[in-house]
Parts: structure tokens; sequence; C-alpha cells
């Protein structure tokens, strides 16, 4: 039989009342609660060093990006190969970054990476903008600024230069 | 010799502690994923701050928790 005043069945029935089991193996409730806040304590200070080693990472991530530097510069396509108000898909600065390329004019060339900054669904030309078919987001043509829909960030702009009648991809902004 | 506390003292005390705890962590997530959108969206100046505002976050946090186990050697 526990004597320990400490010991308090959840039910708060005198011992002789409870279960056999209990009084075999008894259970210091105040003590458990205790060593359990405590160990839950220990399982958020462990989250929080997970925290600031994916803040860590991110500044890993930054220095790489940056060290990585400008990407090269890669020909699209001829000037008169590419019609206006078509879309086209070309893939930079790595082979699985696919980039649409719409000519809005016969002098004015756009470039966006066409992943959506959302949640990474390949945004397509349509006629209010650009549009992402995932989740119903739209951005602005000139721009690539997000007009509606859930995405809160501009589509990656890739700068263009023309050379001799050649449009250039130079790097990303 | 400084009086040991209480199991009750001990309890409100842990209690505590794990109330600003948990405060601190919902910060920090929150500051990751700020962070994480700002990088992603090529905002660099950012980035160092919240690293250094994170791990002052875990140094509050580990000192309440050394806390806890020195209040438990009393």
């Amino acid at each position: 039989m526990a004597t320990n005043p400490d010991s308090i069945p959840p039910d708060g029935r005198p011992y002789h009342e409870q279960p056999q089991c209990r009084n075999d193996f008894p259970i210091d409730w105040p003590q458990d609660e205790l060593v359990a806040r405590r160990d839950f304590t220990k399982f958020l200070i462990l989250t929080s060093f997970a925290f600031a080693v994916g803040q860590a990472w991110i500044v890993f991530e930054n220095w790489s990006r940056k060290r990585r530097g400008r990407p090269p510069i890669q020909k699209i396509a001829r000037v008169d190969e590419i019609p206006i108000g078509v879309m086209r898909v070309f893939s930079y600065p790595e082979p699985h970054d696919n980039c649409i390329l719409v000519r809005t004019a016969s002098d004015r060339f756009l470039a966006y990476n066409q992943k959506c900054t959302h949640l990474g669904c390949a945004v397509t030309m349509a006629e209010k903008g650009l549009h992402c078919p995932c989740h119903n987001g739209w951005f602005d043509l000139a721009t690539g600024a997000p007009t509606a829909g859930p995405p809160r960030r501009p589509l990656e702009r890739i700068t263009l230069e023309i050379r001799d009648g050649v449009l250039y991809a130079t790097g990303v902004a | 010799m400084k009086k040991a506390f209480s199991r009750q003292q001990k309890m409100t005390i842990v209690f505590g502690i794990l109330s600003i705890v948990l405060i601190i962590v919902i910060l920090q997530l929150w500051l990751l994923t700020a962070t994480m959108n700002a990088f992603l969206g090529h905002e660099e100046s950012v980035v160092v701050p919240a690293l250094i505002a994170s791990l002052v976050c875990f140094a509050l946090n580990a000192g309440l928790l050394r806390y806890i186990y020195l209040m438990e050697r009393r």
C-alpha cells in the first residue's frame, strides 16, 4: 500500500478503492507531471535549435548563391524566329530551369522563370497575363508581379539582350 | 545556503519557463518562414540579422533549460 501523501491516484479515490494494479505499481503523479513538463521543455529547446540551424542553412545557401555569381550568357533564338504574342519556353541558366519568353511588340521581349512563386507549378500565358493553373495565380505580363491568387512574390525576371539580330539571356534579375 | 523549492513551487517555475520557451519557439518559426520568403525573393539583407536573432532566441532558451536543471539539483 502506498503511503506517500503526494501519490494521488488520478480519480482522487483512496487506494483501497483503486484497482490492484495501481496498488502494485503506484505512480507519483505530481512528480510525473513535473518530469513530463520538463521533458516537453527540453523537446521545445531542441526544436529551437533546429530552427536556428535552419536559419544558418539559409545563410549558407545565400552565400553559395552569391559565390556562383552571374549565370553565363546564353543564346535563345534569332529575333525573326519569334512571332509577336506567342509564348516560347527555353532553359536558363540550368537545363532544368524552364523559362518563358514573350514578344509583346516588335522591339519588346519579356522573359521570366516559369516556376510559380507560390508552389512551383509552371505558369503559362493567358489573355489577362501569366497564369498558374494549379491554384489560379495570376501575374502581370509586363512586370511579373502577382496580381491575383495565392502568389506573393513576383516571377524571377530573365534579363535579355539583342546582338546582331540574336536574342540572348544575360542573367536573372 | 538557499532553501530548496517545494515540488509545487518547482511545478510553477517549470510552467512559467515552458510558456516563455513556447513563445520564443513560435517567434523563431515565424522568423524562419519570413527569412525563407525573403531569401526566395532575392531579398538578402535580412538573412544574417535573422540568423543572429534566431541564435539569441536559442541561447535564451538554453539558458532557461539550464536554470531548470540547476533548480532540480537544489
